[in-house]
């Protein structure tokens, strides 16, 4: 059944669009991760208009992210102070990142950026991933049940000014370095068309030394946020969010994670997270390649600037 | 169907002031696109029937050219270089005005159907429908040929040669296919008719094409009242992805 997108202005098979939602979906129920970063690239390769896809993988993000927060609203693992702070950054930061995305719009280097940024943290997040999970089978193997060596915290971190005490997630520390995670994660978010979890739930753990069982619920507090400002930012300045996109990426989304999670937890956790650190690299490997190799058509077509 | 159209020209072919020796009068299946949700492009049939009072001319045989030309729209050209070793956009090149559709329909081969001082004057070739102002260089020939390349590739610009039937020099008909993905606008739809290479007479018609309906309100709600429709999509999302999560909650808890 083809189905006309209003803001896209291009006609796509809808079980096509409910199908890809829900591959997303069944991948980001087993991991565990928004899935944004697969289904922005996905939605290139179909044909819809990277502008489109972007802004409109906001909107999808902030939906499907919503169910998730209620639940650990519920369990209590948010911790409100720390979102609150982290989403300060992030406004700014999407704010910055979609003046950005529009200024390198208007002179057509939009899609490299996109991509560059594609390329290098799917590359880093993905090998840091692969490396780490390898050596925790090994260990598994090797010494059964040695705890892992603890991380000492660096210096610098408690050296900074304005300190604040955050409750929940028992920490004691300033807060500029979560208000520049934020912001970093903000500027993604309005770029590349992600939630940007991938990037901060690391840097929750290991930069901030936040608690990992409150790390998902707060980066989920945070990411809604964050996407919904981008969502309207990107609908007041480029007009480029399709509601019938959204939907229906959403509803094939929900119904793939639910499924997604029941696999989860068949599987062992070093298992998963080697298979998502392959799935990161493999589009992390096409997305590069597309850089590298000399494309088919050296020209592409645009609306001019002034219109 | 398409007799009855035929037909239905031919009555009113003599309404057609004859103020040539041989006039076109023409019809079209609809002068109406309309952009509806399961839209999946559109064809569009064109018939006509040649008027004269005289019997056919000796000599050179008539020929038909029909083109649908969408609203036309400036474009940037850009061409990929391999800097740094990645490949990625350097020069851009704006094109003034191009038909974002734009299709030509002929009786024979283009170049055997129309001389090139005719095809000038009433811009009727793909490559003499795109104007570029300034230099016409080699250089800026790449850009115009690429947006001709790409656009032909998506079924937007379309040269039929041979696609119009023609019956004993008196009645025409062909048809159109259009993409799914058109602009909104004004199209206009052009019959030439042609002896020697060279237009004897024309005729002109206006083709309109809108989005209509659900897909028409969403538009115009994301143009005119952008805040209100990105507030109304991240409701409706949220809706959506909470009923489908209760929904699936319930049949799982069902069976």
């Amino acid at each position: 059944m083809q189905i006309y997108l209003p803001i896209a202005e291009v006609s796509v098979n809808a079980f096509l669009l409910l199908g890809l939602g829900g591959l997303v979906g069944i991948l980001s129920g087993m991991f565990g991760v928004g899935g944004g970063f697969l289904l922005t690239p996905l939605l290139f390769f179909i044909g819809i208009p990277p502008a489109v896809a972007v802004a409109t993988e906001a909107n999808q993000i902030v939906a499907s992210s919503f169910s998730g927060v209620l639940a650990h609203f519920k369990r209590k693992t948010v911790d409100l102070r720390m979102g609150v702070v982290l989403l300060i950054g992030g406004l700014v930061g999407a704010a910055l990142g979609v003046q950005v995305f529009n200024a390198l719009r208007a002179i057509g280097q939009v899609d490299l950026l996109v991509r560059l940024c594609y390329v290098v943290f799917l590359g880093i997040i993905g090998a840091l991933m692969f490396v780490e999970s390898l050596r925790a089978i090994r260990r598994s193997k090797a010494t059964a049940g040695a705890p892992p060596p603890r991380r000492h915290h660096r210096g610098w971190i408690h050296a900074l000014p304005f300190k604040m005490r955050f409750r929940t997630s028992g920490l004691y520390l300033s807060v500029i370095p979560p208000l520049l995670v934020g912001l970093f994660v903000g500027i993604l978010a309005a770029i590349m068309g992600v939630g940007g979890g991938f990037i901060m739930v690391p840097a929750m753990i290991y930069i901030l030394g936040m608690p990992t069982k409150v790390v998902v619920g707060t980066s989920l507090f945070q990411i809604i946020f964050v996407t919904a400002f981008s969502t309207l930012l990107h609908a007041t300045t480029n007009y480029t969010v399709d509601m019938i996109l959204a939907v229906l990426l959403l509803i094939g989304g929900v119904v793939g994670a639910q499924v997604g999670a029941r696999i989860g937890v068949k599987l062992k956790a070093e298992q998963l997270r080697i298979l998502l650190a392959i799935m990161v690299l493999g589009v992390c490997g096409k997305l590069a390649l597309d850089l590298l190799l000399q494309p088919s058509e050296l020209f592409t077509l645009g609306a001019a600037s002034g219109h | 169907m398409k007799q009855i159209l035929l037909i239905l020209a031919l009555l009113l072919a003599p309404l057609a002031a004859a103020a040539q020796e041989e006039t076109v009068v023409a019809g079209l299946s609809q002068n109406e696109v309309s952009i509806t949700a399961n839209f999946n492009g559109s064809e569009i049939l064109i018939f006509g029937a040649v008027e004269r009072y005289t019997p056919v001319p000796e000599g050179n045989p008539l020929e038909v050219i029909i083109t649908i030309e969408g609203p036309d729209r400036p474009v940037t050209v850009r061409r990929m270089d391999r800097r740094y070793g990645i490949w990625m956009n350097t020069e851009a090149v704006e094109v003034d005005a191009a038909p974002t559709f734009y299709a030509v329909a002929t009786t024979n081969p283009f170049r055997e159907v129309i001389s090139d001082t005719e095809d000038l004057r009433h811009r009727i070739s793909i490559p003499r429908a795109i104007r570029a102002v300034g230099t016409e260089t080699e250089h800026q020939r790449d850009f115009t040929d690429a947006v001709i390349r790409i656009r032909t590739n998506e079924d937007l610009y379309q040269v039929l040669e041979g696609a119009v039937t023609l019956r004993n020099e008196t009645l025409f008909n062909t048809s159109f296919r259009m993409p799914a993905n058109l602009v909104e606008g004004d199209y206009t739809a052009r019959i030439f008719l042609t002896r020697g290479r060279e237009v004897v007479s024309s005729y002109e018609t206006a083709i309109t094409v809108r989005k209509v309906g659900l897909e028409r309100m969403i538009y115009t709600l994301a143009h005119e009242r952008p805040l209100v429709y990105g507030l109304l999509s991240l409701a409706i999302a949220i809706a959506a992805g909470w009923l489908a999560s209760a929904v699936f909650r319930y049949i799982r808890m069902g069976g």
